[in-house]
């Protein structure tokens, strides 16, 4: 019954666009150079400024587009919910495999059909067992860690009480100023 | 086409792009580009296949769902994505050891692909831990303004940069 919903509301399914997405996304990574270690690793070393530029140009297309979008009803927004046991702890596990891994879940996607078999073999198998050892471990730092400094799904906007456009404007005003910066400087 | 077989894109173009991409995500799969859900989803699909049906019990698979959905088949998409743009330009290469890892750690596949299944365990752990990765927190969150992605993605990078220094010698 669902799955015919589904397919009256929309006749491709999520599967096919997913990896249609999937193979944008993919070509894009690559064509960027971010399916290279030594690009992402010459990011974390401060030599190679190429994830942030990608990362910061496609927040400073996505955001107003998303937002309008929001306005006129046609998508949701989907804030994740968090708190400082969650993003900070996690973001700097996280972090120290992205330094040793020299990849991230998506680019690792990418360096497997750039033909890296580090990627392919040792770093896919250790994402595994990471996020196995993760789910193992999830009753109990659910009631824990996970909830320390909870602040739930709020955006930058609602916790500044300031009006959402005005806010995007600043942060579209504070990357461009960034990405002008790091060419000034020739990074 | 031309553009499709150069070596490689301005990164302003990739991330004009990736923005693009955002919006039709959100208006056609009615979700944000994300992609580290799915890393689990196979590991527990893996367990499952090894240990039995009980595995698919565990708390946080019945919250995930082991099951094949978009978010799945994106992924898979982008390795194939990449493949083409590789290939197309050139670029395609089968390679165990980066350079950059080269000139630190030596050329030894063996090394480089223990530092790689221990890079992928903190960084499989880490991206759960956090509820996202670089696309879901990093790109798609950071989008949206959301708080939680935003410390998420400065602490990715506080955590890799200090991580990098140590491993390249910079720090002692």
């Amino acid at each position: 019954m669902f799955k015919n919903k589904q397919s009256i509301k929309n006749p491709i399914s999520p599967l096919i666009l997913g990896f249609i997405f999937g193979i944008v996304f993919g070509f894009l990574l690559q064509k960027g150079g971010v399916t290279k270690y030594d690009v992402i690793v010459g990011q974390l070393l401060l030599t190679d400024f190429t994830v942030l530029k990608i990362m910061l140009s496609a927040v400073m297309v996505g955001m107003p587009g998303v937002y309008l979008m929001e306005h006129w009803g046609w998508v949701q927004l989907h804030p994740k919910s968090g708190s400082l046991g969650k993003n900070v702890i996690g973001g700097l596990i996280f972090g120290v495999g992205f330094a040793l891994l020299g990849y991230c879940p998506g680019t690792i996607a990418g360096a497997i059909g750039n033909g890296y078999l580090d990627a392919a073999t040792g770093g896919l198998i250790g994402i595994w067992i990471g996020t196995g050892i993760f789910a193992a471990l999830y009753p109990k730092l659910n009631e824990g860690i996970l909830k320390v400094g909870d602040f739930g799904d709020i955006t930058l906007p609602e916790l500044l009480k300031i009006n959402k456009w005005i806010g995007i404007i600043a942060v579209e005003g504070l990357i461009l100023a960034l990405l002008l910066w790091l060419e000034n400087l020739g990074l | 086409m031309r553009l499709l077989t150069e070596l490689q894109w301005s990164p302003y173009v990739v991330g004009i792009g990736i923005g693009i991409l955002s919006w039709l995500s959100f208006l056609i799969l009615r979700n944000p580009l994300s992609c580290s859900t799915s890393f689990a989803k196979t590991s527990g699909m893996i367990e499952r296949l090894l240990r039995g049906k009980k595995v698919a019990e565990k708390p946080y698979y019945q919250k995930i769902k082991l099951s094949i959905n978009w978010q799945w088949m994106l992924v898979l998409g982008i390795v194939f994505g990449s493949l083409l743009s590789a290939a197309l330009s050139g670029d395609f290469s089968w390679k165990w050891v980066p350079a950059l890892w080269q000139e630190q750690f030596g050329s030894s596949p063996f090394i480089r692909l223990i530092g790689a299944m221990l890079g992928g365990i903190f960084l499989g752990f880490g991206a759960r831990w956090a509820g996202g990765c670089t696309s879901g927190h990093g790109i798609s969150g950071t989008m949206q303004l959301t708080i939680s992605s935003w410390i998420s993605a400065i602490f990715f990078f506080v955590g890799g940069i200090i991580t990098a220094f140590f491993m390249f010698g910079l720090v002692r």
